[in-house]
């Protein structure tokens, strides 16, 4: 699935033959679009052939120096990025932190984002647009009384601090985004099952839940690739005071800043960290483009 | 078996069945109630959870950090304007403001006017998929690994040592000295470079929606203007353009919170050395490397005040959308 295929064209449209402009059109045209692919294939390309290099080879020629003809690749500085604690067990710790910080919120905020959408009660406007407000309240203005709450309750640098960290700052998303779907679901269906007698916790479960699954799908990836490629929240909460706690981003910023030593480690260890963004990416696209184009505020 | 293991798989599984519980305990209450105070007391039942966590997480925290920034470096001691005072005099603090605003501007330039000139001209080749996947796909990693990606562009060995840097290896192969990029804070040139590996990452979410609403504009319209005789331009500028004015506007004002917010890639790359810090890194900085917690909460509070007009512009967006449906 790619992300041309994800938007939907209008179905009824017929395929009007291209028009063929003069030729130095169509090479400005090609040129511009094949120059920005290059652009933004070249950084990566860069650090992917270094990834396979020596640390003495990184550091006396340049990436594209071992590419015609391919020379000196090994594939050292991965096995050492896997087997060194830091690096491997920042893999570990970033699956624990993100797996429950996605989950969680997916449930707290399907339950309101329901009682959004299909319940009466004062102040339901009001408070949404608090919600709406709260999308862009930039995370810095919670951290200091946030640190010390966890100080005085001494969870600062266990897993539970982000969790319960993410889950907060993912809601005010969470809960938009899944409103906004539940609320388009067509009203009938809910009306006709209270005639029938059903309870709102049976329309949740039976109806909502279920019909609401491609928008859980867009919320679960958004919430993992933001739980998954977090630095800030993982630095401010676990930061100095459990370091062995620390998710991979972390981890590797610190590697950046020691210069020298391990330095060859930085590109498999990047690429270890976005392997599985990348595989999310690619497998769930459609749900990741339609979560972006229906609705993404999200700062 | 790791104990982490454990606590994990009981969160997992345990938190969903406490909030599932939790809905159908509240349930079972309310059976006893009376039906008027049942859909009463039900959706407020509903919400508590959520409106717990966004009081704890978000509100309450930002009301405690307004009122830490009249305190001083020690909480309890009130120091009236004092860090608004420190922050419009302190030169770094100074600088920090026009890194930030150059981040909003050109980084919202440039994502924007990439993105449209490419969700424009894509519409007309056969590599459309692909060319919009190879744009897209930096918005799926981390600022770090961003960085980290970014940092082999940059990188700068002195005259005559081989070069090992991208850029520095095709402003040689020219026959031009190599350049220490991130150094370099005349005309802000490295702030400039952060915002371009932001604006790699980013582009392909402002070309992602724009291409999303073109696709949305009726082509019978464009191609009655054409057969009136309008060049491609014309079609452009007089019709498509304007149809897509207020998804950019949206599309804008996302990059905007996006610039003012960004903190990682300053961190990774620089660490906010060589005059490149904003207004987000300044704060985490003074805050916790310095301990001057009341200063830190006025940055925090300046970067809130500067993102309350985007928020009023959702909030109106979000109220004119409801009114509609």
């Amino acid at each position: 699935m790619t992300a041309a295929n994800a938007i939907e064209r209008p179905v009824a449209v017929a395929v009007e033959p291209r028009r063929r402009g003069p030729l130095l059109r169509r090479v400005a045209l090609h040129g511009t679009l094949i120059g920005l692919m290059i652009i933004w294939l070249l950084p990566t390309i860069g650090l992917f052939v270094n990834s396979f290099r020596s640390s003495e080879a990184i550091s006396s020629s340049g990436w594209w120096t071992a590419l015609f003809p391919p020379t000196g690749l090994t594939l050292d500085s991965y096995a050492k990025v896997l087997n060194s604690t830091d690096i491997g067990s920042g893999f570990v710790n970033s699956l624990f932190i993100t797996i429950p910080a996605t989950i969680i919120p997916i449930f707290v905020a399907a339950f309101a984002a329901y009682a959004f959408s299909w319940m009466n009660f004062p102040f339901r406007n009001g408070l949404f647009v608090l919600v709406v407000g709260l999308l862009v309240v930039p995370l810095q203005t919670t951290f200091i009384p946030i640190l010390q709450t966890y100080g005085k309750l001494g969870i600062a640098g266990d897993f539970l601090s982000v969790w319960l960290a993410h889950t907060g700052y993912g809601l005010p998303f969470a809960i938009y985004l899944l409103r906004n779907f539940m609320g388009s679901l067509p009203r009938e269906i809910f009306e006709s099952a209270y005639i029938d007698g059903a309870s709102p916790v049976t329309a949740f479960f039976r109806l909502a839940l279920p019909l609401s699954i491609p928008a859980i799908a867009a919320l679960a990836i958004f919430q993992f690739l933001f739980v998954w490629n977090d630095l800030l929240v993982a630095f401010i909460y676990i930061g100095a005071v459990r370091p062995e706690n620390l998710p991979m981003t972390v981890q590797i910023a610190n590697l950046v800043n020691q210069f020298g030593a391990g330095f060859e480690l930085l590109g498999p260890a990047a690429f270890i960290s976005m392997a599985l963004p990348l595989v999310v990416f690619f497998s769930l696209q459609r749900y990741f483009v339609r979560g972006i184009t229906g609705g993404a505020v999200k700062g | 078996m790791d104990p982490r293991l454990v606590t994990a798989a009981l969160v997992v599984i345990g938190v969903p069945a406490v909030i599932v519980g939790y809905i159908y305990g509240t349930e079972l209450v309310l059976r006893r109630a009376s039906e008027k105070l049942r859909s009463r007391a039900r959706p407020w039942l509903w919400l508590l959870p959520a409106l717990l966590f966004l009081f704890a997480f978000l509100v309450w925290p930002t009301i405690l950090t307004i009122a830490r920034s009249f305190q001083g470096k020690l909480a309890g001691t009130f120091v009236g304007l004092d860090n608004y005072t420190w922050f419009f005099t302190s030169p770094d603090a100074l600088l920090a403001v026009r890194n930030s605003a150059l981040w909003v501007v050109l980084l919202t330039l440039f994502t924007v006017g990439i993105g449209l000139i490419v969700a424009v001209l894509v519409d007309r080749v056969r590599y459309e998929s692909i060319a919009k996947s190879i744009i897209f796909v930096p918005l799926a990693i981390s600022m770090t690994a961003a960085s980290v990606i970014w940092r082999f562009m940059f990188e700068y060995q002195s005259k005559g040592h081989p070069q090992t840097g991208t850029l520095d290896g095709i402003v040689t192969f020219l026959g031009f000295n190599p350049i220490s990029w991130l150094q370099i804070d005349t005309l802000a040139l490295n702030t400039i470079l952060l915002i371009i590996v932001m604006t790699w990452m980013w582009t392909g979410f402002a070309m992602v929606i724009i291409s999303a609403a073109l696709k949305g504009i009726s082509p019978e319209l464009l191609e009655a203007a054409r057969v009136d005789g309008a060049t491609e331009w014309q079609v452009f500028q007089g019709i498509v353009f304007p149809l897509l004015l207020p998804t950019i506007a949206v599309v804008s004002t996302t990059i905007v919170i996006t610039a003012l917010k960004a903190f990682d890639i300053v961190y990774v790359m620089t660490g906010g050395n060589f005059g490149t810090d904003v207004v987000a890194s300044q704060m985490i900085k003074e805050s916790f490397t310095f301990n001057q917690f009341g200063r830190g909460s006025a940055l925090a509070v300046i970067l809130l005040i500067a993102i309350v007009p985007v928020m009023l512009v959702n909030i109106n967006r979000f109220r004119a959308q409801e009114a509609i449906r």
